[in-house]
């Protein structure tokens, strides 16, 4: 009996203890956000362990979205003190860290990544223009002047010059990143070139130029590129969308569509003629720097000539690191640790 | 007379069809057994044919000359000296001094033979080892992810060559002469994840995985077993009991992502507990293993048959003499079997653990509980997602040991139902 009442009280104790538990001290960096920078943090991130008596920061795929959710949360070391994004942070995912407190925020501006539509070196290339992309893989496209759903069943029914094969496209799903990025980038860029366009109202834009037929012709591959890969290669009527990492890992069996007449280059990305090219962005939360040690050494890490530099590790995995001008920009930036303000992001 | 005949006749007749029929029902099981069995193999021989290679790493062992002028080094002790110490280009030299031909303005290409972490390897072999300063050591390094690549996956369409035609001759004669050699891959077992395919290691992701269900072990069996011994014996049939009995088999058919939002919403969010640990990871998966475990040991109870309990009442026992000291000890093995098939399901699970962060890179392996880890499944998970070839056998190699484990599990749940299972 009196060993029960023991138990009792110590579960009951443990519970309320767990309950009330205080944010527990941390000595790892943690890091969240998009898939598209994942590949390149990870690389920094290991880099950083291996060089410094820090423990390796520990980093979590979630998404630009889903990381900024997460970031924006609270100061405490039960949230993240780095969230990497794909785009922007949003002047509501702004708002949203001002309301919980994060209020100082460094934003650090990393490199570009390409979109590209690749196949398999035994295809035939294609050479787009955005408006005729538009024209293959939008829900609607305009015939003699009313929106109607998407008829073109071939390449060449876009236009005579493209080949006379069934459209057949493999690309990420709307979860994606990559995804948002090609609508926004690619799709609207070409719907803005019909003119039919500029009679559509906001909503009628953002339903129509931003979103992809559904009628088979655009295959949705979960967010595996490699298997986007490997259908391509068995398969040479089928084009992939992904990003220009993995087009580069596989140089020697794909090649990239030219988009209104660019190839998908490193060069071509960084100085933004490749149309269908982002910039990649890191946010740093600056309540957390001397709480969680070796923040600001791994920002160091990340910005430094041995990693983003012309020859640094940054770009054997693919990432199109800034110019050098840029480059000290950031290291400015690193120094000053300025605070990102909401008229930055309008 | 004639009637019976007919009778006789008739089963004659029908009789052909009714074996026919016979044979035929067997034939649709044969083939049910071999569809089932040809997806295994099928499964079996991609992942194993895919995988082996990842078992396998590259070396390049050398005689590097540890020149304390050329590393800009005199004393290895001296932290700060240590730190800006170039490591690389002795092994560089070393390289170029076994091919030859190669001359000091390829250095580039013979570069990138070398690993990228070999230096680190080189650092921390000369902080161990002071002395070796000014000496010349044959040492072993990892190769270049694309060497190994091109050493395992010459001629295979499904990988990328990343070497030149120079690399590619290089490599060859290194081979032929023992310098280059595939070997065990004991970085395999040794390591945390990287992002360097040749440095990947499981070790990382086979302690988390332990680290998780032995939580999950811990909370699920007891809380399984008691709520089981309770429902079964002590509770009074009424509709809340009922009640509760229905929502048990539910929560056992609900998705285990269910199961992962929950805990981000009571663990994380509420408690304040960090993410990617496993004691979280271990309770998410509790919750989920606890529907099979109460199930399974339920039926272990009601298998025992009721002259035990007569019989022990009969004696004057007690109720809890009664379960305790008769039911139990003759369920005990059902409810084991039923909680080691739940386990090796929770073993299994990515999608709950996605919410929770365990879905992370994690280079360090764990040494406790409250440690950001990741576990086996997540870490094939994350390899068959990274762009780098070489990590599609490094995906397949993990997904052996992740059966290995499951296969093992199953069998020790086989094996204890045969060895402690009475029958009666």
């Amino acid at each position: 009996m009196k060993l029960n009442k023991a138990l009792a009280t110590a579960a009951l104790a443990g519970s309320v203890a767990a309950m009330s538990a205080p944010a527990m001290a941390r000595d790892t960096i943690s890091i969240v956000g998009s898939s598209t920078v994942y590949p390149f943090a990870t690389v920094v991130a290991e880099r950083f362990g291996t060089k410094t008596d820090f423990s390796t920061p520990k980093l979590e795929s979630t998404g630009s979205g889903g990381g900024m959710k997460l970031f924006c949360q609270g100061i405490g070391t039960q949230h993240p003190d780095i969230t990497n994004a794909s785009r922007r942070m949003k002047t509501s995912e702004f708002e949203l860290c001002q309301s919980n407190g994060v209020t100082d925020i460094t934003e650090f501006r990393i490199g570009s990544d390409g979109i590209v539509i690749a196949s398999s070196k035994n295809a035939e290339n294609l050479e787009l223009t955005l408006e005729q992309l538009f024209l293959a893989l939008g829900s609607k496209v305009p015939v003699n002047g009313e929106w109607v759903a998407n008829p073109n069943k071939n390449w060449s029914d876009v236009d005579s010059s493209l080949p006379n094969k069934p459209i057949r496209v493999m690309g990420p799903p709307p979860t994606s990143g990559t995804r948002d990025s090609f609508n926004e980038l690619a799709l609207a860029a070409g719907c803005d070139e019909l003119p039919e366009a500029a009679d559509l109202s906001k909503d009628e834009h953002a339903s129509i130029c931003e979103s992809v037929r559904e009628d088979g012709a655009f295959i949705e591959a979960g967010e595996n590129d490699n298997l986007i890969v490997q259908k391509l290669i068995g398969d040479t009527n089928m084009y992939g969308v992904f990003g220009y990492s993995f087009l580069e890992e596989n140089a020697d069996r794909l090649q990239a569509a030219t988009l209104n007449g660019m190839v998908p280059t490193a060069e071509a990305i960084a100085a933004d003629e490749y149309p269908v090219a982002r910039s990649l962005f890191f946010y740093v939360k600056k309540a957390h720097i001397g709480v969680v040690p070796g923040i600001k050494e791994y920002v160091d890490e990340f910005i430094s000539n041995a990693a983003m530099g012309p020859n640094g590790y940054l770009k054997d995995v693919g990432l199109i690191v800034p110019p050098r001008d840029a480059l000290m920009d950031l290291m400015d930036k690193a120094e000053g640790m300025r605070n990102l303000t909401l008229d930055e992001l309008k | 007379m004639t009637d019976q005949r007919s009778q006789a006749e008739i089963v004659r007749q029908s009789l052909k069809r009714r074996y026919r029929k016979e044979r035929r029902f067997r034939a649709y099981g044969v083939l049910a057994i071999a569809i089932a069995l040809g997806a295994l193999l099928t499964l079996f021989t991609d992942i194993i044919g895919k995988g082996y290679t990842g078992f396998m790493k590259t070396t390049i062992t050398m005689d590097v000359q540890l020149d304390g002028e050329m590393m800009y080094l005199d004393d290895p002790t001296d932290e700060r000296q240590i730190k800006m110490a170039d490591f690389v280009e002795p092994l560089i030299q070393a390289l170029i001094k076994e091919i030859p031909g190669a001359t000091e303005e390829q250095r580039n290409q013979v570069r990138e033979l070398i690993n990228p972490y070999a230096s680190v390897a080189l650092r921390d072999a000369l902080k161990a080892n002071p002395e070796w300063l000014g000496t010349t050591q044959t040492m072993t390094f990892l190769s270049h992810t694309d060497v190994d690549v091109y050493v395992k996956h010459a001629g295979d369409a499904a990988y990328s060559i990343k070497l030149n035609d120079q690399q590619k001759a290089w490599v060859d004669e290194l081979q032929e002469r023992g310098v280059i050699e595939t070997s065990f891959n004991d970085v395999f077992f040794s390591g945390g994840d990287s992002r360097d395919p040749s440095k990947a290691g499981i070790l990382g992701a086979i302690v988390g995985s332990l680290l998780t269900m032995f939580v999950t072990l811990i909370l699920s069996f007891p809380i399984g077993v008691a709520a089981a011994i309770y429902l079964e014996e002590f509770a009074p049939q009424n509709k809340f009991t009922d009640f509760i009995e229905v929502n048990i088999n539910n929560l056992a058919a609900v998705p285990s992502i269910i199961f992962g939002l929950l805990g981000l919403a009571v663990f994380i969010n509420l408690f304040g507990m960090p993410r990617s640990v496993p004691v979280v990871g271990g309770l998410v998966l509790t919750l989920m293993t606890l529907p099979t475990i109460i199930i399974s040991s339920r039926a272990a109870i009601k298998s025992v048959p009721p002259s035990i309990r007569e019989a022990a009442e009969g004696i004057g026992a007690s109720k809890m003499q009664v379960v305790l000291h008769h039911v139990l000890p003759l369920a005990m093995p059902g409810m084991l079997t039923g909680s080691i098939i739940g386990m090796a399901q929770a073993l299994g699970e990515t999608a709950p653990l996605l919410l929770i962060g365990m879905v992370a890179f994690i280079v360090d392996v764990p040494d406790g509980f409250f440690d950001s880890a990741t576990v086996l499944p997540v870490q094939v998970f994350l390899w068959a997602g990274s762009p780098e070839l070489a990590f599609i056998e490094r995906a397949s190699a993990a997904i052996m040991v992740l059966l290995t484990f499951l296969i093992s599990m199953n069998a020790l749940a086989i094996w204890m139902r045969k060895r402690l299972e009475r029958r009666w």
